[in-house]
């Protein structure tokens, strides 16, 4: 390959890996808005007619629930983010 | 010993220690003063963003505001932890990458423009400052409540103490030393919390107890909450008297405010790398859902064991910590119908006059339990669970050590802020590192003798409280757009951030200050959103105008352009011509 032709698939490869980025962040992003907003603000009434251990279940995520899932969406994002910079070769 | 001999004695070793940390972890050069050599381990730099993060508020007032709120704490759970999840994903591993020492390098640089840099300078300074006065007013109103000390002299106290480690050793002294406050403020937090949750419910994990079935009753114990609180003539605990769309926006404001806070994203400059910024957001997050998960069983047990011991009972008959407290004025009663008892309960359905009907969210007007300080729910938890009297001088020393660590960070973006955004990249450009850093520290000691005083006035006026929504509502609509602009959108220009800066920071200012301060009432709220989570609205719009104004003016520099695709990509960060002449980036690992 001539350097010219490198810089060029070097290039695709960071447009690669930058949309795989994006893709991972939204879908994290949707998990995010319905634990939260959705679980706990917005479908909360519907969810209240579950509970769990007593506690209405939409109440639970907007006290409880959304926290641990928050904490686990970050760890995942880490581990996928390390598994997409080894895919497209741009490990810092 | 004594309780106040126990108190005495946390507090003294535990400043002993701050100040031996301090003296240990010196500042020698600009990186250590601003971002702690940039090789603080992810896991050390979460526990530190922990402290950082929990006030003296988190602390003392959130558990009692969840259990007079019920559901309506909801937002400060929600809020205080969900902006992580933003951090971690939307600004701090790009921030990191971008590789700069504050905030307003961030803005100034990638927006190619010193107006930009002033006005994100002065949207930092104003943020931290409204929220630094809280801080300093808990560490007075912490002496003066247990060590007897007047006010006055707690804050000074407070103030030397700061000053040693922040003009001494920089982010570097404040980075260690909030280790040793998290680990002080968790473990003060926690203890009481277990043998609250074993007693109401048996259950030792207070995240637990929460779901768990009252001690002895086949009744969950949210269940008999909202059974009680229902028969006394307050609201259900898991219903609240917001609306949908306030909870909603406020939540927002929370968030986006957490995520958009200066004093947060700057403690993740100080890791060696993008990834171990990411990795390092992980951490925060799980020392601060420690205390966050557990604020809510804390504030439901709290009611539910203060409706038991103090409703219906003669005076006499009143648990002895509630002669204690009523010492301090936080709490008390009065015999309003003379029947030697004290009745509680809640003011649903009473008619205020001019078409105000009570919903259950305050106490009847004959109630009898006041004053009732809702800080009371922490503050005498260790004496509700008969816990012996060195946990109280624990409980003292992690309040304090909640309100110095956030105190500390705040400095450090206020200091930061005027030294190098201000001094170094603005006015004088050719300073060398060795100038910076004194002038740095001379910021650092200017810095904490303000927030001293905005504690002493502003406490004395009394509209700290107020402010706090100023912080959030500001931090989302001023400088979170256009830091995610910055990132995600390469065409974001100059106009556009001014713009967009300016519009969040005036429409958010206006707001809120014409329905704290100006005499607005709720029915002229926009779109029936509080002043509390207006920040929210004002996000989007702002993200729109700096989109809009954008478009219509010239493309960045070829130089920010090719700035912007190098922190998207991890390792590839080089320095470019005019983004980065003032100062080059920090390299990675």
């Amino acid at each position: 390959m001539s350097a010219q032709e490198e810089k060029q698939s070097g290039d695709a490869n960071k447009a690669a890996y930058w949309k795989a980025t994006l893709t991972l962040t939204l879908n994290l992003l949707l998990v995010w808005f319905v634990v939260s907003y959705g679980a706990g603000i917005l479908f909360r009434d519907f969810l209240d007619q579950y509970s769990i251990g007593g506690a209405p279940l939409g109440f639970w995520f907007a006290q409880q629930g959304a926290i641990y899932v928050f904490i686990a969406l970050i760890f995942y994002y880490c581990r996928a983010m390390t598994k997409l910079e080894r895919k497209y070769g741009v490990e810092g | 010993m004594s309780q106040e001999m126990w108190t005495y004695f946390f507090v003294v070793a535990t400043f002993g220690l701050y100040i031996y940390i301090a003296i240990k972890s010196r500042a020698g050069s600009t990186d250590d003063f601003y971002v702690a050599g940039h090789d603080v381990h992810p896991m050390v730099n979460g526990m530190a963003t922990a402290a950082d993060w929990m006030s003296a508020a988190s602390f003392l007032s959130m558990a009692g505001l969840i259990a007079f709120l019920g559901y309506g704490g909801s937002v400060y759970l929600m809020g205080w932890t969900g902006g992580y999840v933003l951090l971690a994903l939307l600004l701090a591993p790009f921030l990191r990458e971008f590789g700069k020492f504050t905030v307003p390098d961030f803005v100034g640089d990638r927006y190619y423009s010193s107006f930009a840099r002033i006005i994100a300078v002065i949207c930092a300074i104003f943020v931290s400052f409204t929220y630094i006065a809280g801080q300093m007013k808990g560490v007075g109103v912490a002496f003066s409540g247990f060590l007897g000390v007047p006010f006055e002299v707690g804050i000074l106290i407070g103030m030397a103490i700061v000053f040693v480690y922040a003009v001494l050793g920089g982010m570097k002294g404040i980075t260690y030393t909030q280790v040793a406050q998290y680990v002080v403020l968790i473990f003060a937090y926690t203890v009481p919390a277990i043998f609250i949750s074993l007693i109401i419910t048996g259950n030792p994990v207070p995240q637990l107890g929460f779901i768990s079935n009252v001690r002895g009753e086949d009744i969950s114990m949210l269940a008999k909450l909202n059974t009680v609180l229902t028969d006394l003539g307050f609201m259900e605990y898991t219903s609240t008297n917001k609306s949908m769309i306030d909870v909603f926006a406020i939540t927002g404001a929370l968030m986006f405010g957490t995520a958009g806070l200066p004093h947060v994203i700057i403690r993740f400059f100080t890791v060696s790398s993008a990834k171990n910024a990411r990795v390092s957001a992980g951490w925060a997050l799980v020392f601060i859902a420690l205390l966050y998960t557990t604020a809510p069983a804390v504030g439901a047990f709290a009611r539910l064991n203060f409706i038991d011991q103090v409703h219906n009972k003669q005076v006499e008959e009143l648990p002895a910590w509630y002669g204690s407290w009523s010492e301090t004025g936080l709490l008390g009663y009065e015999d309003k119908n003379g029947d030697g008892k004290v009745q509680y309960f809640g003011d649903k359905g009473v008619d205020y006059g001019n078409g105000k009907i009570g919903d259950g969210s305050k106490q009847h007007p004959d109630s009898e339990a006041t004053p009732l300080n809702r800080d009371i729910f922490v503050l005498a938890n260790p004496e509700i669970a008969q816990l012996p009297g060195w946990v109280i001088g624990l409980v003292v020393a992690g309040g304090l050590a909640a309100a110095l660590s956030t105190a500390a960070g705040l400095l450090m973006v206020i200091s930061s802020a005027i030294s190098h955004d201000l001094c170094r990249r603005t006015i004088w450009t050719d300073m060398d590192d060795k100038t910076e850093l004194r002038v740095a520290r001379i910021a650092a000691a200017g810095a904490v003798i303000a927030a001293g005083l905005l504690g002493l006035f502003a406490s004395q006026l009394g509209f700290v409280a107020q402010v706090v929504a100023f912080a959030f509502g500001l931090a989302a609509a001023s400088l979170f757009p256009i830091i995610f602009l910055g990132i995600f959108w390469k065409r974001m220009n100059k106009e556009g951030a001014i713009a967009s800066m300016l519009f969040g920071l005036i429409s958010t200012f206006l707001y809120i200050s014409y329905f704290k301060f100006w005499g607005g009432t709720p029915d002229q709220w926009l779109f029936g959103v509080s002043p509390e989570g207006i920040g929210f609205v004002f996000m989007w719009a702002s993200l729109a105008v700096g989109w809009g104004v954008a478009k219509v003016t010239p493309e960045p520099p070829q130089d920010v352009q090719d700035l912007v695709e190098d922190i998207r990509i991890p390792g590839t960060r080089k320095a470019h011509g005019a983004a980065d002449e003032g100062m080059a980036p920090m390299p990675a690992e």
